[in-house]
C-alpha cells in the first residue's frame, strides 16, 4: 500500500544520481527525497554505495551525472550556504588528535559561528554525557568516546539537515542505545532532516521513518522499516537485509513477488 | 572571504602548537644550526682573506635569513595543509562552510607567525653571535621581506596541490620544493656568476629579483625599484597560477572521488 505523499519541505532531493568509478557504478540512477523532520535510513551491503552517496550529498565527491538540491538551491553552486546549515559525523572521521577535546569543539564552534559558543558545547556535552572528557587528548579517547564528541561536533551548528555515516559503528550496545535517544531526542525537538547509514538493524528500526535499501547502487526496497518487512517473506529487517545482500538482483522487482 | 572562519583556523594552528613544543623547536632549531654553521663558516672566510671580504658576512648572514622567510612561509602553507592530513582533520573541513580562498589564507598567515618567529630568533642570535644587526639592514628590504613571503606562499599552494595529486607518498615535496629553485635564483651569488646558459631561467623566479635587489640595497644604501617591481609584477602571476592550480586539483580530487580516500586514510 503507498503511503500518502509526505507534505512537508523536502530539505535533500536527487536526482538519478550516478556515480562511476572506472566504469563501475557505485551508485546508479539514485533518486531520493529527505524531508524536514525525517529521519532516512540508508541498508546495503558493503560496497552498495551508501557512502559514496553521502559523499555526493556532501558535496565531497562529485556525481558523474544526476542532479543534486538542499533547502530547494543546487548543491555546487550554494555549497557553503547549504553546508553552514548541515553537519556530518561519521565514526571514520575523527577530530585533530592532538588537540584537547574542548579546543576542537571551540574551533568548529568558530568556524560555525554558534553564538555563546561555551554554553553551547557545554549543554551538548552533557547531553552526551561527555563533559567529564572536556580537557582529554582527543586522539587518546576510546573510539565510543570519540564518536561521540564527533556528534557534539556535528549537533554545534543546529543544523537542519544531519549526515551520519555509521555513527553507532564501534559503540557497546549501552552507548549506542543511549547515542540513538539523543540523535533521535534531539532530531524531534529540532526537526532535523537526518540521513543515516547503519549496518545495525536495531539502530535502523529504532531510528529510522523511513529506510531505503541500495543494492550496487540502485534501491532495490523503500518504505518504513515495518513496511519493508511486512511485504517480504521474512520476519525482522535483518533478513530481510541479509537476502537482498545475497541476491539483490532477483529481488530487483520486489513489489512483484513479495507477499503481501 | 570571512575573517571569523580564517581566525577559527588559525585558532586552530595556535592550538597546536601550544600544546606540543616540538613544533616551536623545529621552528627554531634548524634556523639556528644554520646560522651558527654559516655564520662561523663567514668568520673563518674573513679572517683568512683580504679586504675584499669585507662586506661579505653582511651578504651572507643577510641572504641566509632571507632564504628562511621565503621557506617558513612556503611551509606555513604546506605543514599546516599537512597537519589537516596527518589528523585526518580535512573532511571535517570540507564538509564546514570553509570556502577555498578562506583556508588558504589561514595558511598563509600561519606562514607569516612562522616568519614572525624565526626572524626574531635568528636576528637575535646573529646579533649576539656575530655582531650582526639585522636592522642595519635598511627600511628597504621590507618590500623585499614581504615579496619574499608571498612566493613562499605561492611555492606552499604548489606544494600543497601537488601533494593533493599525488597522495601522500608525495609529503616530502613539502620540504623539498624551496629547495628545487634554491640553485637557479640567486640566494647566495649573483645571477652574472651562474653560468650564462642558466641566467634566464633565473629571471622566471619572483625570488631572483629580490636577492638581486636585497644586495643592491645593501652595497649602495638606496632602494632598487626595477627589481622590486620585477619581484612584485611575477608574484602576481605566481600567486595566481598557484592559487588556480590548487583549485583545479581540489575540483580534480573531487571529481576522482578521491578527496575523502585522502581525508580519511
Ligand atoms: N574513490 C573511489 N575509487 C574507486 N572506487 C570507489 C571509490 N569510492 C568508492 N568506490 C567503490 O564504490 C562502491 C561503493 O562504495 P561505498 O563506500 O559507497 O559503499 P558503502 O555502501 O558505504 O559500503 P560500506 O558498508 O562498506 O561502508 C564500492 O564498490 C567501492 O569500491
Ligand atoms: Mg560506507
Amino acid at each position: 500500500m503507498p503511503s500518502p505523499p509526505d507534505t512537508r519541505e523536502v530539505i535533500l532531493e536527487a536526482r538519478d544520481l550516478t556515480r562511476e568509478f572506472d566504469g563501475v557504478k557505485a551508485l546508479d540512477k539514485f533518486s531520493f527525497k529527505l524531508h524536514r523532520g525525517e529521519v532516512l535510513g540508508l541498508l546495503g551491503a558493503n560496497g552498495a554505495g551508501k557512502t559514496t552517496a553521502m559523499n555526493c550529498l556532501l558535496g565531497l565527491t562529485l556525481p558523474t551525472s544526476g542532479e543534486l538540491n538542499a533547502f530547494g538551491l543546487p548543491l555546487q553552486a550554494n555549497r557553503i550556504q547549504i553546508l553552514q546549515r548541515s553537519n556530518f559525523s561519521s565514526a571514520y572521521t575523527a577530530l585533530p588528535g592532538n588537540l584537547l577535546v574542548w579546543q576542537n569543539l571551540s574551533v568548529f564552534a568558530r568556524i560555525y559561528g554558534v553564538p555563546n559558543p561555551k554554553k553551547k558545547i557545554a549543554e551538548l556535552m552533557e547531553l552526551l554525557e561527555i563533559s567529564h572528557l572536556s580537557k582529554r587528548v582527543t586522539g587518546q579517547l576510546s573510539a565510543g568516546e570519540s564518536t561521540r564528541v564527533n556528534l557534539v561536533k556535528a549537533f554545534l551548528n543546529d543544523p537542519e539537515l544531519l549526515m551520519l555515516d555509521e555513527p553507532t559503528a564501534s559503540l557497546d550496545p549501552d552507548i549506542a542505545d543511549k547515542v540513538r535517544k539523543v540523535v533521535r531526542k534531539v532530531q524531534r525537538e529540532r526537526s532535523i532532516a537526518i540521513l543515516y547509514t547503519s549496518h545495525n538493524m536495531r539502530d535502523i528500526e529504532e531510528v529510522c521513518d523511513r529506510v531505503i535499501f541500495l543494492h550496487k547502487g540502485k534501491i532495490v526496497r523503500e518504505g518504513t522499516p515495518a513496511d519493508i518487512v511486512a511485504q517480504s517473506s521474512s520476519d525482522n529487517l535483518e533478513d530481510v537485509f541479509i537476502k537482498i545482500a545475497r541476491d539483490g538482483e532477483i529481488l530487483d522487482e520486489p513489489k512483484k513477488d513479495s507477499a503481501v | 572571504m570571512n575573517f571569523r572562519i580564517v581566525s577559527a583556523l588559525v585558532m586552530r594552528h595556535l592550538f597546536l602548537y601550544s600544546r606540543t613544543p616540538m613544533r616551536m623547536v623545529e621552528l627554531v632549531f634548524w634556523p639556528l644550526v644554520d646560522l651558527v654553521v654559516w655564520g662561523n663558516v663567514t668568520v673563518f672566510i674573513q679572517k683568512n682573506s683580504d679586504e675584499k671580504f669585507g662586506g661579505f658576512i653582511l651578504f651572507f648572514l643577510g641572504a641566509m635569513i632571507l632564504w628562511d622567510i621565503l621557506f617558513r612561509a612556503q611551509q606555513g602553507v604546506a605543514i599546516s595543509f599537512l597537519e589537516d592530513v596527518w589528523t585526518r582533520n580535512l573532511l571535517n573541513i570540507f564538509v564546514a562552510p570553509v570556502r577555498t580562498a578562506e583556508y588558504l589564507s589561514s595558511t598563509f598567515f600561519v606562514g607569516f607567525l612562522r616568519i614572525l618567529i624565526t626572524c626574531v630568533v635568528m636576528s637575535f642570535v646573529s646579533w649576539i653571535g656575530y655582531s650582526f644587526n639585522i636592522f642595519q639592514l635598511q627600511w628597504w628590504l621590507v618590500p623585499f621581506f614581504l615579496n619574499l613571503m608571498v612566493f613562499g606562499w605561492a611555492l606552499g599552494m604548489i606544494s600543497t596541490a601537488l601533494i593533493l595529486r599525488w597522495g601522500q607518498a608525495a609529503e616530502s615535496l613539502a620540504w623539498a620544493v624551496p629547495f628545487f629553485i634554491q640553485p637557479v635564483v640567486c640566494v647566495f651569488y649573483r645571477v652574472e656568476d651562474m653560468p650564462s646558459w642558466s641566467q634566464p631561467i633565473a629571471w622566471l623566479f619572483p625570488a631572483t629579483p629580490i636577492f638581486e635587489g636585497m644586495r643592491e640595497v645593501m652595497k649602495t644604501g638606496t632602494m632598487s625599484w626595477s627589481h622590486l617591481w620585477v619581484a612584485a609584477g611575477l608574484n602576481v602571476i605566481y600567486l595566481t597560477l598557484a592559487g588556480w592550480l590548487f583549485v583545479w586539483v581540489l575540483n580534480l580530487t573531487r571529481k576522482r572521488g578521491l578527496l575523502t580516500k585522502f581525508a580519511t586514510q
